[in-house]
């Protein structure tokens, strides 16, 4: 008795393995088609800026000139503003990180802040702006200076950096700690010889991360009302910047070719800063961190 | 026994004995009382730093209530001058007017919405697409060099996509639709669907790479297709992470603001065509700072009832695929 009958087997089987084989195609056209976009994107930005891309452009001011025109002030805002904000919200990243990890009980107050922390990484970088327009230019008065851009930008990235340094302090194992209080070490002492020292690597990888991300935001530092246009440079944290991603929406704005040309070559400058600054970190990421 | 027990009294009497000689000669106890009295002294350290950590996670709570406290102060100064009846449900959204502006915010929820809509019928499936292959029929190899290609795509800043949309996708898309304006609502929203496809394809692989292996093979065994199995078993497994990061990827095309501000325009308006210039709300907030706007003025209490509007939409949207994760999630 023939219980199987192949020809209805293979009948039946044909448009599925058929689907299978042409979705299968579909899936990966579809993959390619990001990756594709993502090569057209970086191609047209390079094809385009590369002209304007020399020395000069890097050492000049901004001017109504696209020749004479360069991003030399951009730059220099742009370490300023990482001079504001790599410390502060390293600082507070870090020790948020350090309290909920080593000190915070499990308790109603705990919840709250971390259920706090990640809701306030959804929030759109525009809002950021508005909480630092009235909170540090008009509250307290700062004005539209580095100090004001550089605070609201540490309270935009802190989520992300708190994220990672928790990370990297709870990959550190417990027998580390218990060995540290097992020679009579106190908690303090734990924390800052044993604990942060162990998770140094991860806390530097996100915070790398942090700070690029800081660098190419633009939305907040437009509604803090920081010059999109600015042709001297900062001498104190009270004055003004402006910075890469400001002065690429400057030029991205205006009608003429030969700004758009500029403001190509001042995203490729922005690019490599990236670039930069993500190996680095995942140089950190794959050289330090150890796993125990 | 008892001789051993004796022996071992004995034994433990000479250990008493050296134990106190010891202690004669090296002061132990003394090193000890030295030892705590120091450890008092810098015992403040011990004691404070729980504090100030505290501080410093506080602040991040104390970001949130800024946060609100501000959109909420500010709106109010806002409805003094205009009617929450007339914010909310008024038709026109002009304010730069002389006299009397008009301040009624539904075509700027309208500008959002056009550019968010087409953002996620660009974006779901191409993710959903990439999550799909790259969890199911990738090899190790390509998704090494996939993902983290997928993680640059997401590390682009914002500013660059939206130069992109202006002086790339906006021409190319004119070729083909020639009505098309130099503003309009198909570009932005192309391109931030470009920007979200990378978040919903690593969020959605992460759900579905957490699918355990036994259910495909079980699939498999009873005579399934790949593509079946990744449609019938794995989709359905994994669809509470899924969908959370579909919603978030919305969340963030609510709040994107670059791509819209440099591609999108500044004509807000009711209509449901995507070809012409619009406005989003992000939009508006950025055209009001760019500008010479005085302090104190309706316009500039505006972009804080504006503000409010979007802190809200994308506060329900995260809330919402927070909800999702933890409420239909499969433990396995």
């Amino acid at each position: 008795m023939n219980l199987i009958n192949h020809d209805t087997v293979v009948k039946r089987m044909k448009p599925r393995l058929s689907k299978n084989s042409i979705s299968k195609w579909i899936f990966f056209a579809l993959t390619m088609f990001v990756l594709l976009i993502l090569g057209i994107l970086l191609y047209r930005i390079f094809s385009q800026g590369f002209g304007y891309l020399d020395l000069q452009f890097l050492q000049s001011l901004p001017s109504r000139k696209p020749e004479n025109a360069g991003v030399y002030a951009a730059l220099i805002g742009t370490i300023w503003l990482m001079a504001v904000v790599a410390p502060v919200s390293l600082l507070l990243g870090v020790g948020t990180a350090i309290y909920l990890e080593e000190y915070a009980k499990e308790n109603a107050l705990t919840n709250f802040i971390k259920v706090n922390i990640s809701n306030l990484a959804g929030v759109p970088s525009i809002v950021f702006g508005l909480l630092g327009l009235t909170v540090f230019v008009r509250a307290l008065a700062f004005g539209t200076s580095v100090l004001a851009a550089g605070l609201t930008m540490s309270l935009l990235v802190l989520p992300v950096i708190i994220v990672a340094a928790q990370e990297a302090i709870r990959a550190v194992p417990n027998q580390l700690r218990e060995a540290s209080f097992g020679l009579g070490a106190t908690k303090w002492q734990t924390i800052v010889r044993i604990v942060l020292p162990a998770a140094i690597p991860g806390i530097l990888t996100g915070g790398i991360l942090a700070l690029s991300r800081a660098i190419g935001e633009t939305a907040p530092l437009v509604v803090l009302g920081m010059p999109l246009f600015l042709a001297f440079l900062p001498k104190t944290f009270l004055d003004s910047i402006t910075v890469l991603p400001l002065q690429i929406y400057n030029w991205t704005g205006r009608p003429q070719v030969e700004f758009h040309a500029l403001a190509a070559a001042g995203i490729i400058v922005l690019l490599f800063m990236l670039i930069v600054m993500n190996s680095i970190a995942v140089l950190i990421r794959n050289k330090f961190q150890k796993r125990y | 026994m008892v001789k051993c027990a004796s022996h071992l009294v004995i034994g433990m009497k000479g250990v008493f004995k050296l134990a106190t000689q010891n202690t004669n000669s090296f002061s132990v106890q003394k090193m000890i009382q030295e030892k705590k009295k120091k450890k008092s002294a810098g015992g403040i350290t011990e004691k404070i730093m729980p504090y100030i950590l505290f501080l410093t996670a506080a602040v991040s709570v104390l970001t949130t209530i800024g946060i609100v406290l501000t959109l909420i102060f500010e709106t109010f100064l806002f409805f003094d001058a205009v009617s929450i009846k007339e914010f909310f449900t008024g038709k026109v959204w002009y304010p730069f007017s002389e006299t009397n502006g008009s301040f009624g915010i539904l075509p700027l929820i309208m500008g959002t919405l056009k550019v968010t809509v087409i953002a996620a019928i660009v974006a779901v499936p191409i993710g959903l697409a990439s999550a799909i292959y790259l969890s199911e029929y990738a090899t190790d190899r390509a998704r090494r060099i996939i993902k983290p290609i997928l993680e640059v795509l997401a590390g682009i800043p914002t500013i660059v996509y939206g130069f992109f949309a202006l002086t790339f996708v906006t021409p190319i898309l004119r070729d083909i639709i020639p009505s098309l304006e130099i503003f309009n609502a198909l570009s932005p929203g192309i391109v931030i669907g470009i920007m979200i496809t990378p978040m919903i394809a690593s969020l959605s692989e992460d759900a579905m790479t957490s699918v355990p292996n036994a259910m495909r093979e079980g699939a498999l065994a009873l005579g399934a297709t790949k593509f079946e199995v990744a449609i019938k078993v794995v989709l359905p497994a994994a669809i509470s992470g899924i969908v959370a990061s579909i919603v978030l990827g919305i969340s963030r095309a609510i709040g994107e603001t670059m791509i819209v501000a440099v591609a999108g325009g500044s004509t807000p308006n009711l209509e449901w065509n995507i070809t012409g210039s619009i406005q989003t709300m992000t939009a508006y907030i950025v055209q009001v700072s760019q500008g010479d706007v005085g302090y104190g003025t309706t316009i500039y209490y505006s972009i804080y009832a504006v503000g409010m509007t979007l802190f809200v939409f994308t506060l329900v949207m995260n809330l919402l695929a927070q909800y999702i994760t933890r409420r239909f999630r499969e433990e396995y």
